[in-house]
């Protein structure tokens, strides 16, 4: 409950503190302090010290994965403001309603891991979403910022509609909106589950794909992403993405069995989808914010994974892909919005003028394709575990190295260019903070695929 | 602690060289590097009983993951190989200039952290890992030091072989599921039995990774541009280590766990390799450039050992330890023969050299001892193997053995052809005011042909230490 009051009262603080407050690069060390406290409320909270406890009547429930995933969000964002607050400012006038709007979004974050009933799934998604069409067009004088906030605003809101008609028709089949009540019939294997229920639940899925843009409802993402505010989209691919899918593995954590055998067949055709098509479409982009959010797409592919084995090694291995994930690529974004040029050649040759950028960027990449040493290696590694232990096709397993190899490609033409081509790159001038904040991330990715357990342990404390 | 040095020491020393300024001192480095694990491997092999020589620590217990590492005969052997040819390619290519050479010997210290590690390896996943530290570094390496069409032609090796590993990955999880007590240790691998149908697709996975690395026909298109491409030195440790990691792998982590599907698919294999020898000495005949020639030649050789290996019987598992050796030993002498030619002459093709014999005595007795034992002339190291692998084949089946035998009539024509176009004839101008190489190689050379006439008189040695290698796999 901690993580829920704070974010919101943040929320509020920073809306006004932009009335007491005039210098800008304040906001950000105000943002930076509050994520703090909001941090430390929620890792007191998941050891029961100083926790609020509000009879909520089952609609939220708590429990160490949801705290567990809150902490792994805000500490993310955390450092997404340390690297990337002086671009924030940057980006238009009102700063403060930035960041109110971005602990907004933590809030909804919060409740999108803690929800326990129909009702609150929607209230999460819908306090996460709207701060967001909100960043997406907060370059107000950009065409391409305008028309992304529009069409994510359309997008979202069918999304959303198609997600109300589902908890509906839930409703009318089961009578209650907690998610117990819902599991409740057909676990005893009397009723088969009733024609509106299972229409409902294919109707939340579908926009809950919406939502992690999973193909074939990917459409709006490239677009987004591409036109969104640099700086927002890294807080977007990152944070809301593996808070999108903490709530549907949460979701549909007791609802596999409701569709019997159509889940799976249905689940493994959205996983290959969306893989094939973050995977082959990333491979003809020009620009690398471009190619970043069809990698989002294409992660999510692997994501999916979780929701298909669903067993402790899925939970284990979906906080670890959170972590990985969102490490590297707010990483990335923060070097990208260094960059004068967005597109590869934009990176031509950036080893020499900026030789700590560059290996940080590298480990970044070499984590997002996966390679041992780096966390990615093990989110990859959890996903599949989990798919193997839960019996699941090997045909998708491999399918899904595959795709793996192929991302390769594209990541690594990003080293390739750093590294190997003549150029001169052209960067905004970057302090010595920033560098090191990089090589901090870059150690810490490392860290974590060495020891993947330093993150896991915490999970069974 | 012996195998944990190995790996540590170059780890830890290749970490190091990247913080050297200058290029002298970065080399200086890496050769007592070099040196100091190759002091370490020897002291391991002659004079420590075997549990001195394996390793076990806690690594990720949650995964069922060890950090454990063991020694055989036949790890005891590539670790050898591995580490006396790094002393051996640092001191060969000591004259060469390398841009940023900090980097350059930080990288190839870490690629031989990496092969040794697989080499001693007795946990899959640490197996996996170590197989991924050997490749990324070397790609590395390709690409900012090698040719003119490097970029792609490095990239082309890189996600062949990822994606031999990401399929390997998936067949460990697999049998990780499928082993008596859930863990990654190859003792429990060996101890896992999975029905027919699992077992005959599984072994595909692993094989694909390893004939990948080796490489074996279908799978070896990236293996010819990616030698030529690279700097000479990654070449050798390419050519004389890292395709050794292919057949190494498929005694340890192939056949024993999958001992009836590689019966089954036995024949399949033995043909494809067949047919890439053939194929590959076909194409080396036509060959006009040095390191190209070395490279179909290598691939020859490394289809006769994998050939032998699926033969199942002791004889010709016997040949394909001392040729793991050999081949070694042998492909980093003529590699170190195309680098001197190249540093030298400014060319490697064969259409502009020719009399080098005339200006270069002493290199031209050198490369043509080299070149003997390429065709594996009796009284050289690669007679010895190759005989005892094509007695293996003969066993197996005589008609094999005698498709098989061809390439040998076929790397006599292309590796005497080789020789006559450089050393004999008349002088053309890049060879017209060509000088003897240098003191330093030719003692290096020397050392070569030394070990490649001893261990063609006497093999017992490479016999003895591999014996209870192919006694525990092929028996069981």
């Amino acid at each position: 409950m901690n993580a829920i009051i704070v974010s919101a009262l943040l929320g509020v603080v920073m809306m006004f503190s932009g009335i007491v407050v005039k210098n800008k690069s304040v906001y950000t060390y105000i943002a930076a302090a509050g994520l703090l406290l909001l941090l430390v409320a929620n890792v007191l909270d998941t050891y029961s010290i100083c926790s609020i406890r509000i009879d909520t009547h089952s609609m939220l429930s708590f429990e160490k994965f949801g705290m567990y995933f809150n902490s792994i969000a805000f500490a993310a964002t955390l450092i997404y403001v340390l690297l990337s607050g002086k671009e924030i400012e940057k980006t238009g006038l009102n700063v403060a309603d930035y960041y109110a709007l971005i602990f907004f979004v933590l809030c909804g974050v919060s409740i999108l891991s803690s929800f326990n009933g129909l009702l609150m799934l929607f209230l999460g998604i819908e306090i996460l979403s709207i701060p967001l069409y909100i960043l997406t067009g907060s370059d107000k004088r950009n065409l391409k910022s305008n028309e992304a906030s529009l069409k994510y605003f359309l997008m979202g809101s069918f999304s959303t509609g198609i997600m109300l008609m589902g908890i509906v028709l839930i409703y009318g089949a089961t009578g209650v909106f907690t998610l117990s009540g819902t599991s409740a019939a057909p676990s005893t294997g009397l009723l088969r589950p009733s024609f509106l229920e299972v229409a409902g639940l294919i109707l939340l899925f579908v926009s809950m794909c919406f939502k992690v843009s999973a193909a074939p409802f990917h459409f709006w993402t490239p677009d987004v992403y591409d036109g969104a505010p640099a700086v927002f989209t890294s807080f977007m691919a990152t944070i809301v993405k593996a808070a999108g899918f903490i709530a549907f593995v949460r979701l549909f954590d007791a609802h596999t069995d409701t569709l019997g055998p159509t889940w799976h067949i249905l689940l493994a055709f959205v996983i290959i989808a969306t893989l094939l098509v973050g995977n082959i479409t990333a491979v003809f982009q020009q620009s690398v914010k471009r190619m970043l959010a069809y990698s989002s797409i294409a992660q999510a592919g692997f994501m999916l994974f979780a929701l298909y084995s669903v067993n402790d090694l899925a939970k284990e291995g979906i906080l670890l892909y959170a972590v990985a994930y969102s490490l590297a690529t707010i990483g990335i974004f923060a070097v990208l919005i260094k960059m004068k040029d967005y597109t590869f050649d934009g990176f031509n040759g950036l080893a020499k003028t900026q030789p700590v950028l560059a290996f940080a960027n590298a480990i970044f990449l070499l984590s997002l394709a996966g390679i041992p040493l780096t966390a990615g290696f093990f989110a990859k590694y959890y996903m599949l575990a989990s798919m193997v232990k839960a019996g699941g096709p090997m045909w998708l397993v491999i399918a899904a190295v595959l795709f793996a190899a192929v991302s390769v490609y594209y990541y690594f033409r990003v080293i390739q260019a750093m590294y190997f081509k003549e150029g001169e790159a052209e960067t905004l001038p970057i302090t010595s903070g920033f560098k090191t904040g990089l090589v901090v991330l870059a150690a810490l990715i490392i860290l974590v695929g060495v020891f993947p357990s330093i993150v896991l342990n915490w999970f069974y404390f | 602690m012996i195998p944990v040095l190995l790996i540590l020491i170059p780890l830890v020393t290749g970490l190091v060289s990247f913080f050297l300024k200058q290029s002298t001192a970065a080399k200086n480095w890496a050769i007592v590097s070099a040196v100091a694990t190759l002091a370490v491997a020897l002291a391991g092999t002659c004079f420590l009983p075997a549990k001195e020589l394996a390793f076990d620590a806690e690594w990720l217990p949650n995964l069922g993951s060890r950090f454990s590492l063991m020694t055989d005969g036949m790890g005891k052997m590539l670790c050898l190989l591995t580490t006396i040819s790094f002393p051996i390619i640092f001191a060969a290519t000591y004259r060469n200039e390398y841009k940023n050479a900090h980097s350059f010997y930080g990288l190839m210290l870490l690629t031989q952290a990496g092969l040794l590690g697989v080499f001693l390896a007795a946990d899959a996943l640490l197996f996996y890992f170590f197989w991924e530290l050997a490749l990324v570094p070397v790609y590395f390496l390709c690409s900012i030091w090698g040719g003119n069409k490097r970029i792609a032609v490095t990239f082309k090796f890189f996600i062949y072989t990822f994606i031999g590993s990401l399929l390997m990955l998936a067949g460990i999880l697999y049998l990780y599921f499928h082993s008596p007590d859930h863990s990654f240790a190859l003792k429990s691998f060996y101890h896992i039995a999975l029905a027919t149908k699992q077992e005959n697709m599984i072994f595909w996975l692993f094989f694909i990774a390893f004939a990948i690395k080796m490489p074996i026909f279908p799978f070896h298109t990236w293996q010819p541009d990616a030698y030529e491409q690279s700097p000479t030195a990654t070449t050798m440790v390419l050519s004389g280590i890292m395709v050794k990691m292919g057949i190494f792998a498929v005694i340890r982590w192939l056949i024993p766990v999958f001992p009836n599907a590689s019966l089954h698919y036995a024949n399949l294999v033995i043909i494809l390799s067949v047919t890439g020898m053939l194929y590959a000495s076909l194409i080396a005949i036509r060959q006009d450039d040095f390191k190209r020639l070395i490279a179909y030649s290598s691939i020859a050789h490394i289809g006769l050992m994998c050939a032998a290996i699926f033969a199942h019987n002791k004889t010709g598992w016997e040949g394909v330890m001392i040729q793991m050796f050999n081949h070694g030993i042998n492909v980093i002498g003529l590699w170190i023969v195309a680098d001197v030619v190249e540093q030298k002459l400014g060319t490697r093709k064969f259409s502009e050299l020719g009399g080098l014999a005339q200006k270069a005595p002493a290199l031209a007795i050198l490369l043509v001892v080299m070149a003997l034992a390429n065709i594996a002339l009796p009284l050289t190291n690669a007679f010895i193997g190759e005989f005892l692998m094509f007695n293996g084949l003969f066993q197996y089946n005589i008609w094999i053995a005698a498709i098989a035998g061809i390439s040998v009539i076929l790397a006599a024509v292309y590796t005497l052809n080789m020789v006559q176009k450089i050393l004999y004839g008349n002088t053309v101008t890049a060879t017209a005011n060509a000088t003897e190489v240098s003191g330093n190689v030719q003692v290096i050379l020397a050392l070569v042909v030394i070990v490649v006439i001893a261990l063609g008189v006497y093999p017992q040695p490479m016999i003895d230490l591999t014996k209870d290698t192919i006694n525990a796999i092929l028996v069981k």
